[in-house]
């Protein structure tokens, strides 16, 4: 599936949408992880809890448990919420 | 005991993070230019940035961004390159009926002893100790501080914490014996390991606590910065929350007390603040930069005009130092882990302040002159000798 990719994480990447595979939000991330070392630390923290300031859309729907399911044909938008200073 | 006499520098550097990048300023034994080298990993938040003594070559950097989780970087060449570690400090899950944490952000890094080469430590927020032992590639937490039931109660929760996070920090090894290690919490209090980490005894004996609340809670103790003297490891220097203090170690945990030796600093003044820094080779030489930390703790300069204050005597009698440094209207302060030495024969102070300007203390802080200005909110400077 496609994946879109913010520019904070570009650096892992290399390029805004990635194509990567997972039949659950965990997976996915599980795989992009391989294809991008590290990538899913910045996102996803140690007890598995997506991290504040980060959103996920599925298919334009809002996520935040990453035992979501997923179909082999949905985009997935890893966005920052706006904030800062 | 004193080390001889240092080799002049011939490439100093003083390492700058930032709430938005790093820094680096390039000098040598004179120190009468800079040059500057960044930004490094600009729009990262940037707690501490560490050269490596055993080779001079070596830097780790504790970085974040407001929106990506906290991860350090690596780079063996200067600088010139980064690679980020392949673990990071990451908490254990929960386990023992004590709730999962989650690193937020790396706090403190601190090189492991002269005799292991590749080991290193690392402080969070919220509080946790963290070991490489290949260089800072990988990470380990030690579950006898991060999932140990007492030292839980005692870091509370994160919201128990300061207001940019509880962090644990002023993570010190004994250059006499890799096994003998230091830490500090705010809060939490100060604590020493004598077998690399496995096991922990408090050292809060003599330390004050906010009016009115029970010195036998180690919750209520926030040491801010805790520094063992190079030239005599039996003595230590704190700067508290609750004051300034010295302890010579006698081995005897009854005598082993901090005095409070911050009472003899002017009464106007005070002797609260965050950073203390100790001499290379003298242990009777110190300094603290205080800070107003009166009733809502405005955490900038008394009266807005900075100042050092060093005491040459173990803290005895305290002078003021503010020569070159402005003298009226700057309301800016220095946190914990942005005022340090230089090793050389008359060493040099650095200081960055949360207004982003960094300065250096000449003849031991006795002149002040600028070194940069409209740098971001400085968090930590360290100075080093590249190889």
């Amino acid at each position: 599936m496609k994946v879109l990719i913010p520019g904070a994480l570009r650096s892992y990447t290399g390029q805004g949408q990635v194509d990567a595979a997972g039949g659950t939000v965990d997976a996915l991330f599980a795989d992009l992880d391989r294809r991008y070392p590290g990538l899913r630390f910045r996102v996803v923290d140690e007890q598995g809890q997506l991290r504040p300031n980060m959103r996920l859309f599925v298919n334009g729907l809002g996520v935040r448990d990453l035992k979501h399911g997923l179909q082999p044909h949905d985009f997935v938008a890893v966005v920052l919420a706006l904030s800062g200073g | 005991m004193s080390p001889a006499s240092p080799v002049a520098a011939k490439r100093l550097v003083v390492l700058v993070a930032t709430r938005k990048g790093a820094w680096f300023f390039h000098s040598d034994a004179k120190r009468r230019t800079w040059t500057v080298d960044g930004p490094h990993f600009l729009g990262h938040t940037i707690s501490h940035v560490q050269l490596d003594p055993r080779d001079g070559r070596t830097l780790l950097a504790a970085a974040r961004t407001g929106h990506l989780g906290p991860t350090i970087f690596r780079s063996t060449n200067g600088g010139r390159t980064w690679k980020e570690a392949a673990q990071p400090p990451a908490f254990a899950q929960a386990s023992g009926g004590l709730p999962g944490r989650s690193v937020d952000h790396n706090f403190w890094l601190t090189p492991g002893h002269g005799s292991e080469r590749d080991t290193w430590y690392a402080g969070t927020s919220p509080q946790g100790l963290f070991r490489s032992e290949d260089g800072g590639v990988s990470w380990t937490p030690l579950p006898g501080v991060n999932d140990d039931a007492r030292f839980r109660e005692w870091m509370g929760s994160p919201q128990d914490g300061t207001p940019d996070g509880p962090k644990l920090h002023s993570v010190i090894v004994d250059p006499r014996d890799a096994q003998h290690l230091y830490f500090a919490m705010s809060s939490g209090g100060v604590h020493e390991s004598c077998d690399g980490g496995r096991s922990w005894a408090t050292l809060v004996k003599g330390m004050e606590v906010v009016d009115g609340l029970d010195p036998g809670t180690l919750t209520f103790h926030d040491p801010h910065c805790v520094r063992l003297c190079p030239s005599n490891p039996n003595r230590l220097y704190q700067q508290n929350h609750c004051g300034i203090y010295r302890m010579d170690r006698t081995g005897d945990a009854a005598t082993d007390v901090w005095q409070r030796v911050g009472r003899k600093m002017p009464k106007r003044v005070g002797d609260v603040g965050f950073p203390m820094v100790v001499h290379p080779r003298d242990a009777d030489t110190a300094w603290v930069f205080p800070m107003n930390g009166t009733t809502v703790w405005p955490r900038t300069s008394p009266d807005g005009r900075p100042a050092a204050y060093v005491t040459r005597n173990g803290g005895k009698t305290w002078q003021r130092q503010d020569q070159g440094l402005p003298e009226s209207q700057a309301w800016w302060t220095v946190k914990r882990q942005a005022m340090t030495a230089d090793a050389q024969a008359t060493p040099a102070l650095y200081l960055g302040t949360t207004s982003g300007e960094l300065w250096a203390g000449r003849e031991g802080g006795e002149r002040w002159f600028n070194i940069a200005r409209h740098l971001p909110e400085i968090y930590a400077v360290e100075v080093g000798e590249f190889a």
